[in-house]
């Protein structure tokens, strides 16, 4: 790894020169105790992976290769409802939060409100509450409302946490983007509708693409919300992993997590390669011409 | 220009009345009233659920989860300082694999990541098994289900929290006050504690905060790791509203947590406030 030290090279005034070697171990003890700490991020997660494809049923011993726990989810009927709930529910409140959400933070930004204040603070607030909070909340409100508990319901607590996000992420979005060109578009005669249509929603379109991303994401991962709020026909995929969990270590759970390891890192991956390219496109637009 | 476009912030902010004010609010009420017999709600005014929290039991419960917490937010500063400070001093190609590498744990679910380590540390797991192989120990040791157990596994999940904000402070730092320092003859290690350290207090303090507020409304992580036996206070909390059906002292369990993170961000916003003076 040379970057450091090149790095280091230049950090350094000339009269420190000679005193190259304990700064070399400095650095290389710090390295070592970097690869360390993420050596404690991925071990426990690697073990996981390795012992999903262990033929034992105890697992701690190995004893062989085997896809078998990997076949025995497809046959799991519970698995596969499960599966589908979590899509299902990902999906509405995804297309519901992002709709809702890029609205509100095109008229926050456009308009000026009374209580402006305490507006915004209304989109910051739910992700400064703690996830608990908000679950028993809702569960508080859905039972006082006599709402039965089921999909319905996890899906407004996902869309009420997801809101939030959506809304910080594309009004960082318009702010960046200035008012300039919409306020062009309508002096060239540009109804509003069209200057949504052809100026506004193609500049803000990769926070809107970030934040649907985000909000998808993070309902297929919701674990706390939802097990205050969902009903006996609603188990989703962490609840029903939270139930095997709770019943003592199985190869199935092993197969299982190392499915949504795998899924969880395709998409990040895939995320920050659009990320980038997304960047990239911006430095292009502002090359001047 | 017209306001028509106005109601287009108005589904929101009802949705985020309708379900996220109001449903707070309600809390705020139950944790004044009593519960009946039954489970049900007495709607009589009363303090007597304030006065439960400090009974001995439940400020012995609040007490150990605000040392777990600052146990677990130390663990964290002393992992992730490090780490971040070694992240920031790489080339930024080299950086950017870096933050994706911390970052890829933190969106697998917490539930399986806490999984993970009951396979390595459960009396039969992988970790009692070299032991026992090698031959360093004749019975298995008893890693699972102790405060130990809850700190390693709450330490595993929040730590990108620390790592993060640390990170964005560590690459906001003026490199020129670290050459000054040097061209007066400071050694890396003074330089670092009068000058690294103190510019970076605000990340260490966001990072120290969320991974605070993180643990102590925390209830999967001490449940899988650490038994029956583990109460922390989000324990406490769930089980009024799942098992013991005690509504108004949950709520009133709760918006204690809520004053108490509320109070630390108070404190933060005022020691950035009082910094950012100092510096005119």
């Amino acid at each position: 790894m040379n970057n450091h030290q090149t790095d280091h090279h230049h950090n350094n005034p000339p009269h420190r020169k000679n005193r190259k070697h304990p700064q070399n171990l400095r650095h290389r003890l710090l390295f070592g105790y970097s690869l360390a700490v993420l050596g404690f991020l991925y071990l426990p997660i690697l073990v996981l992976i390795l012992y999903s494809f262990n033929d034992s049923r105890i697992n701690a011993v190995w004893s062989g290769f085997t896809g078998k726990w990997y076949l025995a989810l497809l046959d799991n009927r519970r698995v596969l409802e499960a599966l589908f709930n979590s899509l299902s529910i990902a999906v509405t409140t995804t297309i519901i939060a992002t709709i809702l959400g890029t609205l509100a933070a095109i008229a926050l930004h456009r308009y000026t409100f009374r209580f402006q204040k305490t507006w915004n603070s209304l989109f910051y607030l739910p992700i400064l509450i703690p996830d608990i909070l908000m679950g028993l909340s809702l569960l508080v409100l859905f039972s006082q409302l006599a709402i039965p508990l089921g999909k319905t319901t996890i899906i407004i607590a996902h869309i009420t946490f997801s809101l939030s996000f959506v809304v910080v992420i594309v009004s960082a979005r318009l702010a960046g983007m200035g008012k300039e060109l919409e306020e062009a578009a309508q002096d060239l005669g540009a109804s509003p509708l069209h200057t949504f249509r052809y100026v506004t929603l193609p500049l803000i379109s990769p926070g809107i693409i970030a934040s649907a991303m985000l909000t998808f994401t993070m309902s297929l991962d919701d674990f706390v919300i939802s097990f205050f709020v969902s009903g006996p026909n609603s188990t989703t995929l962490p609840l029903y992993i939270y139930g095997l969990v709770k019943r003592g270590v199985s190869p199935e759970i092993n197969a299982l997590s190392t499915l949504l390891i795998v899924t969880t890192i395709l998409f990040i991956v895939l995320a920050e390669f659009f990320r980038r390219k997304d960047t990239d496109d911006d430095t292009k637009k502002q090359l001047p011409f | 220009m017209n306001n028509k476009g106005k109601y287009l912030a108005y589904p929101s902010l009802i949705w985020l009345t309708l379900f996220f004010l109001f449903p707070l609010m309600i809390i705020v009420l139950l944790s004044f009233f009593q519960r009946g017999l039954y489970g049900d709600i007495i709607y009589e005014w009363t303090l007597a659920n304030y006065a439960r929290f400090f009974e001995p039991l439940y400020l012995h419960i609040f007490f150990d989860t605000i040392i777990i917490s600052v146990l677990t937010t130390c663990c964290c500063l002393i992992l992730g300082y490090p780490l971040s400070y070694m992240i920031s001093r790489m080339s930024s190609s080299w950086q950017n694999i870096w933050l994706l590498l911390v970052m890829i744990p933190f969106w697998i679910n917490f539930l399986v990541r806490s999984y993970a380590w009951v396979i390595i540390l459960r009396s039969q797991g992988l970790l009692n098994t070299l032991l026992l192989q090698l031959g360093l120990i004749d019975q298995p040791l008893s890693l699972l289900y102790n405060p130990t157990a809850v700190l390693i596994g709450l330490v595993y999940t929040l730590l990108p929290f620390m790592v993060l904000p640390i990170y964005v402070s560590l690459e906001q730092l003026d490199r020129r006050k670290l050459e000054a320092a040097y061209d007066l003859g400071a050694t890396p290690s003074r330089a670092f504690w009068h000058i690294t350290v103190p510019l970076t207090l605000p990340g260490i303090v966001t990072g120290s905060i969320l991974v605070f507020v993180g643990t102590i409304g925390m209830f999967v992580v001490p449940e899988i790791m650490g038994g029956a036996k583990s109460s922390m206070l989000g324990n406490v909390i769930q089980n009024q509203f799942l098992s013991a059906r005690d509504w108004p002292f949950g709520s009133t369990l709760s918006i204690m947590v809520i004053l108490f993170s509320l109070i630390l961000i108070y404190l933060y916003n005022r020691a950035v406030q009082a910094q950012q003076d100092e510096r005119g």
